[in-house]
């Protein structure tokens, strides 16, 4: 129980600090004002840590090579909006609105959209993820494809022309809200059985199927959790900037943007990824004068990154673990040498009974 | 694609005219032949996708971007030969419509007479600058991550292509432009009532000729034969004394004078290149490759010409809205039911 106490505290707490930093972002404190476009690149630079983590949690540590999380986002900013458009506003009176209604109808919004990008997951992870490497990249970036073709169909969320009219809700605290449970929720998955499972598929997919891991049922698993939390950010992508979705905006390229991120932060570091989100969205703003310049300068980096570092930045560098890692290994060789001889004992012991 | 290739047909030039509402279908073959054309170009491209993973296992994402690269130095070729009247009149995006129909219409195909041997030669220009700027790609950012995981080769690919686009957004523009015509659009009655475009023809022919070259150099010759030999285990062919470096650069070069070659052709037949234009076609094309069985170069053929056959129904009988998620479709459902691809043997994975 003061285990759980600590925990409801500490979450509290940075709900606490979450909606201060909100408060401060948009209303200011005194003389300090942030304008508009600050606020809104530190909400863009949340939403692109949401998606970094998450995409890092297939990438990084499940070692599947997915490029279409736009898609996913898609799906959570569409299916998220259709709802808010359609019944979220009218239940949000019902509700007697105000902030209390707008609560309620945001949390449903989120659920939902993470709920359909789930589902998308599911439906894309199934097939593709019996594949390995390449094919699974290129299956990932179709279905991405697929998802803008179909978005540029359908009507009742506006077609080609984009979907607009959709309640805005501008909010930081939110952001930071699923940003904080994006980033908790994949560093308790990695740093648990599920997670040492996933990695060990990483490291050698036929070595884990032989531990006994069950491997398509983990990736898969791993899949449809990171296509929620990208969902997630796509609720967010919709509902906290202009009110306006448009599907060019979840092509090819935004994938790519979210993948550079994950690599440059290196594949399989939380604070890599989430400071290769952090800088890719506040970069561009601050190199605005360069910004023909932007995705070349970008790309060479990328190519000579992977030349020379190609475990990314913050790859296999936990800055926060590091000694914690380190006194984890120490502790576990000797609790291996503890277990070779307990085994050799119990063999010992074994041979023995079976003499007798 | 096969929309603004009808545009090609003098009677289509008229805005008002209702025939573009009337399906493709009700031209007798046209869309087959049609389809069999942009599957040739489809079929170029997967080529190279699929000699490049067959030695390498490497899903070289930059090709489709070489293709581009490809469409973009012809462009500049044939304006500096001298096809540049039509081109002129054309990229001046106010006259676009009119320079289009004085082109087309009234001065019968562009003031510098495009003619196939005009697009011969820029052609096989392109193919050689091409070549040389694949091996240049292999060189720089492949072979120094050839050591590390196959997850990094991925990612550098992505990175060259992604430097190729934006590259040539920088250096060319980002508008779309309009090439100079290279060869006059006319229509061709077959027997049969079927009414063809010379410019699919004259694809399709060059498409194939290529390909018959191609597979002259892959079975018939010594690289060839090394070029196999790699593919089929590149340690095993270093160790008789191939020189692997070598033969690698060699199928880069392959792969991209034959993407460059597409990139003119898809030109002759839609007259409207932008640096972006290689992410679709590339992945249509990747696609392809997979359909075939990748590493197999008779099935990316077939895959090129089964995909472009595809999508040229679909966008006559259905919807040309949907003709960008027919190819990925396609490979879902390939790689749901027959992972290996059409023509691919299934490897036996080993412990």
């Amino acid at each position: 129980m003061p285990r759980f106490a600590r925990n409801l505290l500490f979450a509290l707490v940075v709900i606490a600090v979450l909606y201060g930093i909100d408060y401060v972002l948009l209303n200011g404190v005194g003389s300090f004002q942030l304008t508009p476009y600050v606020a809104r690149v530190v909400m863009l630079a949340g939403v692109a840590v949401t998606l970094a983590v998450s995409l890092n949690l297939i990438n990084g540590y499940t070692g599947q090579f997915s490029i279409g999380h736009a898609g996913f986002m898609a799906v959570g900013a569409y299916s998220s909006a259709y709802f808010t458009v359609n019944y979220g506003e009218r239940m949000a009176q019902a509700l007697g609105g105000g902030l209390h209604g707008a609560f309620i109808e945001f949390f449903l919004a989120t659920i939902i959209g993470a709920l359909f990008a789930a589902i998308a997951g599911l439906v894309v992870g199934v097939p593709s993820l019996k594949l390995k490497g390449d094919y699974l990249a290129i299956v990932t970036l179709g279905f991405g494809q697929i998802i803008v073709v179909v978005l540029n169909n359908i009507e009742a969320v506006g077609a080609a022309r984009g979907f607009s009219g959709i309640p805005i809700v501008k909010s930081f605290f939110w952001i930071a809200l699923v940003a904080v449970a994006t980033i908790a929720i994949v560093y308790n998955i990695v740093n648990s059985a599920f997670g040492r499972a996933l990695i060990s598929i990483r490291e050698d997919e036929l070595a884990a199927e032989a531990m006994g891991v069950n491997t398509t049922r983990y990736k898969v698993m791993a899949f449809v959790i990171s296509s929620a939390m990208a969902g997630a950010a796509g609720v967010l992508f919709a509902h906290c900037f202009d009110g306006y979705l448009n599907p060019k905006s979840f092509e090819f390229l935004k994938s790519f943007e979210i993948l550079i991120m994950v690599i440059l932060g290196g594949l399989g570091s939380i604070v890599g990824s989430i400071i290769g989100a952090i800088t890719l969205t506040v970069l561009p703003e601050v190199l605005r004068e360069f910004a023909e310049y932007r995705m070349v300068i970008y790309s060479l980096l990328l190519i000579i990154l992977m030349i020379t570092r190609p475990q990314g930045l913050l790859g296999g560098i936990d800055p926060f673990k590091g000694w914690r890692a380190r006194r984890a290994a120490k502790s576990r060789t000797e609790a291996e040498e503890i277990t070779a001889e307990d085994t050799r004992h119990a063999v010992s012991v074994d041979k023995e009974g079976i003499e007798r | 694609m096969s929309a603004s290739c009808l545009n090609s047909l003098p009677f289509f030039l008229h805005p008002s005219s209702l025939v573009s509402l009337i399906p493709v279908s009700l031209y007798g073959n046209f869309p087959l032949v049609n389809g069999i054309s942009l599957g040739a170009i489809y079929a170029l491209i997967a080529l190279g996708y699929t000699m490049v993973y067959g030695v390498l296992k490497l899903i070289n994402f930059a090709h489709g971007d070489v293709f581009m690269v490809g469409a973009f130095t012809g462009y500049y070729l044939a304006n500096g030969l001298g096809v540049r009247a039509a081109s002129s009149l054309m990229s001046n995006p106010e006259a676009s419509s009119i320079g289009r129909l004085l082109s087309r219409g009234i001065l019968g195909g562009g003031v510098a007479e495009p003619s196939l041997v005009t697009a011969l030669i820029v052609m096989l220009l392109v193919m050689v600058i091409c070549a040389i700027l694949g091996v240049i790609i292999e060189r720089f950012a492949y072979r120094p991550v050839r050591k590390y995981s196959r997850l990094t080769a991925l990612i550098t690919a992505i990175g060259v292509s992604l430097l190729l686009e934006n590259g040539g957004q920088l250096v060319f523009g980002a508008d779309p432009k309009s090439y100079p015509q290279l060869i006059a659009a006319r229509n061709i009655s077959l027997p049969g009532g079927v009414t063809v475009t010379n410019q699919d023809l004259i694809v399709l022919v060059i498409a194939l000729g290529l390909m018959v070259a191609l597979q002259f150099i892959v079975y018939r010759t010594k690289t060839g034969k090394a070029m196999r030999a790699v593919s089929f285990n590149l340690q095993s062919a270093k160790l008789m004394g191939i020189n692997t470096d070598r033969i690698i650069a060699f199928t880069f070069a392959l792969g991209s004078a034959l993407a460059a070659a597409a990139g003119v052709l898809v030109a002759i037949r839609i007259p409207r290149i932008d640096p972006l234009m290689g992410i679709l076609v590339g992945l249509k094309a990747f696609v392809a490759a997979v359909l075939g069985g990748i590493g197999n170069i008779p099935g990316a053929v077939l895959g090129g010409l089964l995909i472009g056959l595809t999508e040229t129904m679909v966008v006559g009988y259905l919807s040309p809205t949907y003709k960008d998620a027919v190819a990925f479709a396609i490979l879902i459902l390939i790689l749901l039911f027959r992972p290996t691809g059409l023509l691919g043997s299934v490897a036996q994975e080993k412990v």
